[in-house]
């Protein structure tokens, strides 16, 4: 099923980006690279970035809960010369700190690495602690760049890259353990280019962060009814890989993006503009959060609530291609 | 020490830098022919000037010295300030500071200073109540480099309004970051009316010491307080833990022009030829016969 050079996990090995992040910042500090850390009373002492801070505490530097202080200590760091990483409750990072983001890493263009937790609905307890509305803000700041890692491995390999990577950084990823998209690291990854992870000709699920391997897993359903999806791991919402909307909406004619976001703005917003202005005829649909303040439940229940699960996806995709 | 300044300027030479700074400023905004900030710029020249000419490490010839000491302007709305100061220190000519304001692709300098534009500035800064956490992150930075270059943060009493600052105090306050001089232009004015009416700061000092810093309170449009300020702080040593310092240097808004000091009105304002020629009669009358 896979056309490209990627080995797949259609099981649901759970990794959690936060420990796996954590662990690669240890080694990365254990190899003598030169960064700072900064957090804001939302780094656990037993979790892996919690215990690098243990073991490194003269590079790290916790403000407590002021997050908006927390971004702009983490850009006067870096003007100091330091590549900084500051791990950033969920909404707080694009709500409280919009400004500081905006002016104090962005203007400034300083090599901060943002890593906002929480994505979408994935920190339960309701729409104060949801992400939804970020990476509409963060695709219109200039001198972003916005990752949203597929998976806990993928995300690890963009802290270690962005040592080397020039400009602000934005690092998305979901509160706890989700499912591996990739079996193995023998792929090959580059900030700005998407992965066609699944090859197919009737259709392209694009996903970013969390999607993927709902898209991915979409895709398996589809398949039983004979349709064949090609799925594409945009990992990287800015710089944005165009080409490959433009390949999926030539090549495949219908195009669905799904994402863990509000359907104004994110990753639907961006394929949507990249198609009308192309003018390439294709069908098109955005799957992801609603303009509403989500429901309160149970989060995968919730998220089956608003049919972003394989099945719900699949069934979406269905509808679409009678049209 | 690497800075090519001179550094033996005596007291009445930097009080008549600071007159030629604000006469420069005035010109500068006269012939930009846009709005300057001119209220709250004039009234941290003395400090400015201070800084620049004597007591920081700073290198014209050199912006980018690594053992340079840092100067945040967090109201940076008063970036024409450094601007002039910078052009005197021999940076750049006045025509090309004026030649290259807001010019669209040749553009150097604005309203607000960019630090990939302008060499000398450190931060872009021009939103206020950002000033004190790129301070405080530089004043750790330092900290971690083992370096003792020292961090200074110049912020308006009406940008004390902004509840960030407030976090990078406490920030600071706890880290005992004796490497950070906090320097607050408090000349009582904010945009629209007094400080008092709009939302009372003081007693300053007492919050500044109840959130973990040391006060030196001045009137920072006299020279001699001044330099007796800076001349008092201890060497910036970063490895050591004690209470960073805050200047309350209580100014005058519009310093040095009759019409302009104390006046609400000019926050900012533009000069056209009459009053730019009244503006620099009235900064002159300033100067001190000797």
């Amino acid at each position: 099923m896979s056309a490209v050079d990627v080995t797949l996990n259609f099981d649901q090995i759970l990794s959690s980006a936060r420990e796996v992040y954590g662990a690669e910042l240890r080694k990365m500090a254990d190899e003598g690279l030169d960064f700072a850390f900064v957090c804001a009373d939302n780094v656990a002492k037993s979790s892996t970035t919690g215990k690098f801070m243990e073991a490194y505490p003269e590079r790290c530097v916790n403000v407590g809960i002021a997050e908006a202080n927390q971004v702009g200590v983490a850009a006067g760091l870096a003007l100091s010369g330091k590549v900084v990483f500051a791990q950033v409750f969920g909404p707080f990072l694009p709500l409280r700190a919009a400004d500081q983001i905006h002016t104090d890493i962005a203007y400034n263009d300083l090599p901060v690495r943002l890593i906002g937790t929480h994505a979408g609905v994935t920190s339960g307890g309701g729409p104060t602690h949801n992400v939804i509305a970020d990476l509409a803000f963060y695709r219109a700041v200039p001198n972003l760049t916005i990752v949203s890692p597929a998976d806990a491995n993928q995300c690890a390999r963009v802290v270690r890259e962005s040592m080397d990577y020039p400009g602000p950084m934005i690092i998305r990823i979901a509160r706890g353990a989700e499912p591996d998209v990739y079996a193995d690291n023998n792929y090959e990854f580059k900030i700005g280019k998407a992965i066609t992870i699944n090859e197919g000709k009737d259709l392209t699920l694009i996903g970013t962060g969390s999607s993927v391997h709902w898209c991915l897993m979409a895709a398996k359903e589809l398949e039983k009814s004979g349709i064949h999806a090609r799925v594409i791991d945009m990992h990287t919402i800015k710089p944005f890989d165009k080409e490959a909307v433009l390949n999926a909406a030539r090549e495949t004619g219908c195009v669905v993006t799904v994402e863990d976001h509000s359907v104004n703005g994110g990753l639907g917003g961006q394929v949507a503009e990249i198609i009308a202005e192309s003018g390439i005829p294709a069908k098109f649909k955005r799957l992801g959060l609603p303009d509403e303040f989500a429901i309160l439940g149970d989060v995968p229940e919730v998220y089956k609530y608003y049919g972003l699960y394989p099945v719900g996806i699949a069934n979406s995709v269905r509808e679409l291609l009678k049209k | 020490m690497t800075t090519t300044l001179p550094r033996n300027y005596t007291i009445q030479d930097l009080e008549d830098k600071a007159v030629d700074i604000r006469k420069n400023l005035c010109t500068f905004i006269y012939r930009i022919g846009v709005a300057g900030h001119l209220g709250g710029e004039l009234s941290m020249v003395d400090m400015a000037v201070a800084l620049y000419y004597k007591y920081m490490n700073f290198d014209p010839k050199n912006p980018k010295d690594p053992n340079r000491d840092r100067l945040i302007l967090s109201k940076g709305h008063c970036g024409e300030v450094l601007y002039t100061i910078f052009q005197d220190l021999g940076m750049y000519s006045f025509d090309y500071m004026v030649d290259h304001f807001e010019s669209l692709d040749t553009y150097v300098f604005g309203m607000h200073p960019n630090r990939k534009k302008v060499p000398g500035i450190e931060a872009s800064t021009g939103s206020l109540g950002h000033g004190m956490s790129l301070a405080t992150g530089l004043a750790l930075g330092a900290r971690m480099a083992k370096e003792n270059w020292r961090t200074y943060c110049i912020i308006g009493d009406g940008e004390l309004h902004e509840g960030s600052n407030w976090e990078a105090f406490m920030t600071a306050g706890h880290y005992q970051l004796g490497n950070l001089v906090a320097i607050i232009d408090k000349n009582g004015l904010a945009m629209t009316g007094t400080i008092d009416e709009i939302n009372t700061l003081d007693p300053l000092d007492e919050k500044m010491k109840a959130f973990g810093w040391d006060v030196i309170e001045i009137d920072g449009n006299n020279m001699s307080e001044v330099c007796k300020a800076l001349e008092s702080l201890p060497p910036s040593d970063s490895q050591i833990r004690r209470r960073p310092i805050c200047i309350i240097s209580n100014t005058v808004k519009g310093k040095g022009v009759d019409f302009m000091e104390n006046v609400v009105g000019w926050h900012a304002g533009q000069l056209n030829e009459e009053k730019w020629k009244e503006a620099l009669e009235s900064i002159e009358k300033t100067r001190k016969v000797r």
